[in-house]
């Protein structure tokens, strides 16, 4: 089966290639969605990638849910299409309400860029089953706006649903409430995460290749389904 | 004519690190007693006409779905016809 995931450009997208480059790697055929685009083209996913939509203007990822390519997303997503929001995209999902809470400014005031360790909370989401629960990996983070807010009431229910994919290790990086890096929706087939595993798909340019599973997960997830 | 003025805040119990900085600035260039600081956006919006029926309630429901994400920030809305 070919699959093909979607990643979707919008003005101000930075890792839209490198998301393209590890859907490829991973064995899939990305597609390229155009943030103006009124159609998916018959994607079986769609990836979000990282960068600063519409320039970060107002809010992070403020602008971009309103772009024409969002309202079919959000509406498809609802309804199972397997959606990942990687940085800037997990932001542009939470401003959609697809996810729970938000993000905001790091609480030291500065830009991350580091290679950050992580542990898989979840490996029952679509985008995340070839994962070991408690394995943990080295993947990138780079953002200034990465703090994972969410009420009290929020954060004990994304624990108790299991819908916490990833938490920080060796340190919080940015102030994320109970070190939250990454979420699911209730259905699992929406992911946010703030780290980059788009980034580390190759031993040439990455820490390590610790970012191949969340991308076989969905190929997984969409052969199964066929 | 009709101007619009949207103030926004985060929500109290959200941590507000530009805020933050701010107050210790005040404090280094020797403003005593800054117990606090929020940092806050202000939309002016000029309209034409009178602001009424629905475009006023339009303007309310952008205010809580544009301008503010009322996960984490509240707002204020005043209007001067």
């Amino acid at each position: 089966m070919d699959a093909r995931i979607g990643v979707v450009t919008f003005p101000g997208s930075l890792d839209d290639a490198d998301a393209a480059r590890a859907i490829r790697i991973a064995g899939a055929t990305p597609v390229a969605l155009w943030h103006g685009d009124a159609d998916l083209n018959n994607v079986d996913a769609v990836v979000l990638p990282g960068g600063f939509s519409y320039g970060d203007y107002l809010r992070c990822g403020a602008i971009a849910k309103f772009a024409p390519v969002m309202s079919v997303i959000i509406a498809k997503a609802q309804v199972g299409l397997p959606v990942l929001g990687i940085c800037n995209g997990f932001q542009i999902l939470c401003e959609s309400h697809l996810l729970p809470g938000a993000l905001t400014r790091n609480d030291h005031q500065h830009f991350n860029c580091r290679d950050q360790k992580l542990r898989i909370e979840s490996t029952e989401t679509l985008w995340t089953q070839d994962f070991e629960f408690g394995q943990e990996i080295v993947i990138p983070l780079k953002n200034g706006e990465g703090a994972y807010v969410a009420s009290e009431a929020t954060l004990d229910e994304l624990f108790a649903e299991n819908r916490v994919i990833a938490t920080y290790l060796g340190g919080n990086p940015n102030g994320s409430y109970r070190d939250i890096a990454g979420i699911s929706n209730k259905a699992g087939n929406v992911v946010g995460l703030m780290p980059h595993p788009e980034h580390a798909v190759e031993a040439l340019t990455g820490p390590t290749t610790d970012g191949i599973p969340f991308f076989t997960s969905i190929l997984k997830s969409l052969v199964g389904a066929a | 004519m009709a101007r619009v003025v949207v103030n926004v805040a985060l929500k109290p119990e959200i941590l507000d690190p530009q805020g933050r900085a701010v107050q210790g600035a005040l404090g280094r260039l020797g403003l005593s007693g800054v117990s606090d600081v929020r940092q806050g956006k202000q939309f002016i919006i000029e309209l034409d006409g009178e602001l009424e029926g629905d475009r006023a309630q339009l303007v309310e429901k952008l205010a809580g779905e544009l301008l503010s994400n009322p996960v984490i920030e509240d707002f204020t809305l005043t209007v001067e016809n």
